[in-house]
């Protein structure tokens, strides 16, 4: 179950085309020559596109600059840091113009190396980078912004999201779309907050969370798997039945006495001595609440369950092929169940981070779309844990930014930073920064004969 | 899972397991039984509109149950149900009762003022109710005819926003006569979500890009939209430190139907015409009976020289022109008194026209009666906040159950032991689109 790429192609043609085979074997020649073809069309396009955009940034980003400006970045996390590392002070204009340069570099590189998979990748990761420090030195020109604490931002804002996408990689990968991750947000925040509050503990408020998460799974499997109820749509209206029960109990209750039931407290900080002494993002990975170690640890094991176990293998069969995997032995809505409920699991203690892990306390609505977000990682992660993550923490660092660069009153409106998880999704569904594709029988109920 | 999905008479059942979309009539309609005999089969067996009364029926069950499970002062009772169970009991049955009269007083009429209240007052409640199912019915509509193509319109909420943008800023722009100007906005509003929703079925046609994903991202992008046009010159009214827009010109604004008192206005004739366009749409149009064959079966539409892109896109278009007049009556109408753009200008309309659609099976009528339904619980709901002191936001739940079981006819029959009670999923744009599994 590797996803294919078009470079993919490029060895099997290289064996087809050899000396001795004739001519009956050559339509496959062809379909290769094709493949090779679209991917040289595609290098060009986007490399093109990347130069466009270097000199975009060399217009507006590095000779929209004054020269003699500095952009300093803090590097010293708020309130808990102990190797004091010195702020990072960059000479705007000259940065700006340098990295704007990298940009179009990598587009000649994208252009140049069209059929090696690494260098495609390699080249994609120095435009981004080059092309956000090219932005952030203009923006930042002339003042200060503190980068270790859009780190620590990209973090937090980027917990819940992980944790949304790999229950939603859980559930579409064994064939059951969870548009309901919003919900199960909510109501997992909801719960905790409210067993946080009335037990005390907040151990109790996690484990709350995370029920509260597995119900709405096992709602969602029940509608989806025994009544067939298409999947979008059962996950639209459960949304709506979350936000309306939160919303209804958050009025009559929770806002009532938010003393007894709104008052949970947050999981403190745990240090790990060592790696919380790595300069910059030490403090920032390695001195946070247990609920993102947790985090660290279900990413490691949904990826290696998913790829490397038995349970993965059966999972995916039952999301690609589920008649396969029923002829197989495997019974297909019986793992479909398991495996919705225990992402619900998963998401519930996203939600669960909301409050008991940050805030503190629970208010209305208080997800604002983040599941949705996070089905957003889950398409633009091409339906795998680590692309998910790595998904997560870039929509996590745009909304960080936004957050950072708002006091700096730069002309890009933080509306616009906000946006660009959903735009790059919309890029990325209409295949236009490399395919992608569902599993197959994801929104496909399985019924037996 | 039994396979033998016997059809009730009336209602063909639409979507077999491994069938694919549900047309609308389907050619071999099976032999019509006399009325008596299918009304009594409906019954026993429960078909589609005794399904969903009951669904309605559990729905306020269940807000009941929630209402109580809320109320500290009930909750209180129920620690002496052994001693007292009467004090309880009663505890419970007056509050949710108080709750449900008080959402019939505020929705459909209030007997306290039959006697001696003016016929402004008797009519309020049916005025608020129609009021509130104005915009319901518009986006209610936009979600049924993309459906209908067999396309899943999430993004109302984006389509009402554009609409409202647009109708908002032709609104404050010029200045124009009576009616023309309301003409323009209402072109204008058709014209905003129409072109916002015309994207995604661009990106759908074009590149296959799911619209699920589209839609929901372009409202996400519609909102943050909205928010920044509430900060520039353009649309943010002067001298206000909130981010409200600027107001419409007086001939700018729907009228109301029966003077200032009532809220009741012109929209609901507009949402009734658009209805009934519908409804002549699908069925006496070539258009639309592209639009439903594209919908059942996009490969044998292709075969049959139909243009699937045309028809997806076509569709998006109607049904985010449809969603951008619910813009329009919510810019435009006495719901909004100063008649200008806020950031919550959807209200939320975008997703309950889902439900509204899924209620009224995609079809002009039922979107109507379900729009009126849920129009009445917002009305009802309000005042059962007001005066009984239940948050409105157990309507959302009502609503969001209501739809929960009618997605799942069986679970209804079984919760009420009707017959028929172990077949699969059947009928509506609800059943899955398509099942994997042994054909038998």
């Amino acid at each position: 179950m590797t996803e294919r790429n078009p470079e993919g192609g490029t060895q099997v043609a290289d064996t087809v085309i050899a000396p001795h085979v004739e001519a009956p074997v050559n339509p496959t020649g062809e379909a290769a020559d094709a493949v090779r073809a679209a991917a040289r069309k595609k290098a060009l396009i986007t490399g093109i596109g990347f130069i466009l955009v270097g000199l975009y940034a060399l217009w507006a980003f590095g000779f929209g600059t004054s020269g003699g400006e500095d952009a300093v970045f803090g590097m010293t996390v708020p309130n808990r840091d102990t190797t004091h590392v010195g702020d990072l002070s960059l000479p705007a204009r000259g940065v700006a113009i340098a990295m704007s340069v990298v940009c179009m570099i990598a587009g000649g590189l994208r252009i140049a190396f069209d059929r090696s998979r690494l260098a495609t990748r390699l080249s994609i990761a120095l435009f981004l980078i080059a092309f956000v420090i090219a932005f952030l030195v203009w923006a930042v020109a002339g003042k200060q912004m503190s980068f270790a604490g859009a780190l620590q931002n990209t973090l937090l804002a980027a917990v819940p999201l992980v944790l949304g996408a790999l229950a939603g990689v859980i559930g579409e990968r064994s064939g059951v779309v969870n548009i309901a991750i919003d919900g199960q947000f909510l109501f997992g925040a909801f719960a905790a907050a409210l067993t946080g509050s009335v037990t005390g503990s907040l151990w109790a408020g996690l484990a709350a969370g995370a029920v509260a998460g597995a119900l709405i799974g096992a709602l969602l499997a029940v509608f989806a798997v025994r009544y067939l109820v298409e999947q979008v749509v059962l996950g639209v209206v459960i949304n709506l039945l979350v936000t309306g029960i939160t919303g209804f109990l958050y009025t009559q209750l929770l806002q009532k006495d938010p003393e007894q039931y709104n008052n949970p407290g947050v999981f403190d900080n745990i240090r790990i001595p060592g790696f919380a002494d790595i300069p910059v993002i030490g403090p920032v990975l390695f001195d946070v609440n247990v609920i993102v170690y947790l985090m660290y640890a279900l990413i490691v094991i949904v990826h290696l369950g998913l790829f490397h176990t038995r349970w993965g293998l059966r999972a995916r069969a039952v999301g690609e092929h589920p008649t396969a995997a029923d002829t197989v032995g495997i019974k297909v809505n019986a793992t479909r169940y398991r495996n919705v409920i225990m992402a619900g699991a998963i998401a519930g203690v996203g939600g669960a981070f909301l409050t008991i892990g940050t805030v503190g306390t629970f208010s209305k609505d208080m997800t604002s779309g983040a599941g949705y977000i996070a089905l957003a990682a889950v398409i633009f992660g091409r339906w795998r844990p680590l692309g998910a993550v790595a998904a997560a923490l870039l929509f996590g660092f745009t909304s960080a930014l936004a957050t950072s660069l708002q006091p700096l009153n730069t002309s890009i409106p933080s509306q616009f930073l906000q946006m660009m998880p959903y735009v790059v999704t919309i890029f990325a569904v209409a295949g236009l920064v490399g395919k992608v594709r569902a599993p197959a029988a994801a929104n496909k109920p399985y019924t037996k004969g | 899972m039994t396979e033998d999905n016997k059809s009730t008479p009336g209602e063909p059942s639409e979507a077999k397991p491994a069938a694919t979309r549900p047309a609308g009539a389907s050619a071999s309609a099976p032999p019509k039984p006399s009325l008596g005999r299918a009304m009594l089969d409906g019954i026993i067996t429960g078909n589609s509109a005794v399904v969903t009364f009951l669904a309605i029926l559990l729905a306020l069950v269940v807000g009941g149950v929630l209402m109580i499970l809320a109320d500290q002062d009930v909750l209180d009772q129920y620690k002496y149900f052994t001693a007292a169970p009467g004090d309880a009991l009663s505890a419970s049955w007056s509050l949710v009762s108080d709750a449900y009269s008080a959402m019939f007083k505020g929705s459909i009429m209030n007997p306290d003022l039959f006697a001696d209240g003016s016929l402004e007052d008797n009519f309020r409640p049916i005025s608020e109710t129609i009021t509130q199912a104005t915009p319901l019915i518009f986006g209610g509509l936009a979600v049924s005819i993309a459906f209908r193509t067999g396309l899943f319109n999430i993004g109302a909420q984006g389509q009402i926003i554009a609409g409202a943008v647009f109708a908002s800023w032709i609104g404050f722009v010029v200045d124009l006569p009576p009616v023309i100007h309301l003409v323009f906005v209402i072109l204008a509003g058709v014209i905003g979500g129409g072109l916002y929703a015309g994207i995604a079925g661009f990106l759908k046609a074009r590149y296959g890009a799911h619209e699920v994903i589209v839609t929901i991202m372009l409202n996400h992008i519609a909102v943050l939209l909205l928010g920044w046009l509430l900060t520039t010159d353009t649309f943010r009214r002067g001298g206000q430190s909130q981010p409200i827009g600027k107001d419409a010109n007086d001939n700018a604004v729907l009228p109301n139907l029966f003077g200032d008192n009532l809220r009741i206005h012109f929209g609901i004739i507009l949402a009734l015409l658009a209805a009934g366009i519908y409804w002549w749409l699908l069925n006496r149009s070539t258009l639309g009976f592209e639009l439903r064959a594209v919908g059942s079966n996009p490969d044998a539409a292709r075969t049959a020289g139909m243009s699937v892109a045309r028809a997806q896109i076509l569709a998006m278009v109607i049904a985010g022109a449809m969603a951008g007049l619910a813009g329009v009556s919510q810019v435009m109408s006495s719901t909004n008194p100063a008649h200008t753009l806020t950031p919550s200008i959807d209200a939320g309309i975008g997703f309950d026209a889902i439900t509204v659609a899924l209620l009224g099976r995609t079809k002009p009528l039922g979107t109507v009666l379900a729009a009126l339904l849920f129009g009445a619980l917002r009305a009802g709901g309000s005042v059962m906040q007001a005066s009984a002191n239940v948050s409105v936001d157990i309507v959302i739940v009502i609503q969001a159950v209501i739809v929960l079981f009618v997605a799942a006819p069986p679970l209804v029959r079984s919760i009420f032991r009707l017959r028929g009670a172990r077949e699969g999923a059947e009928g509506g744009p609800l059943a899955a689109k398509e099942t994997v599994g042994v054909q038998a």
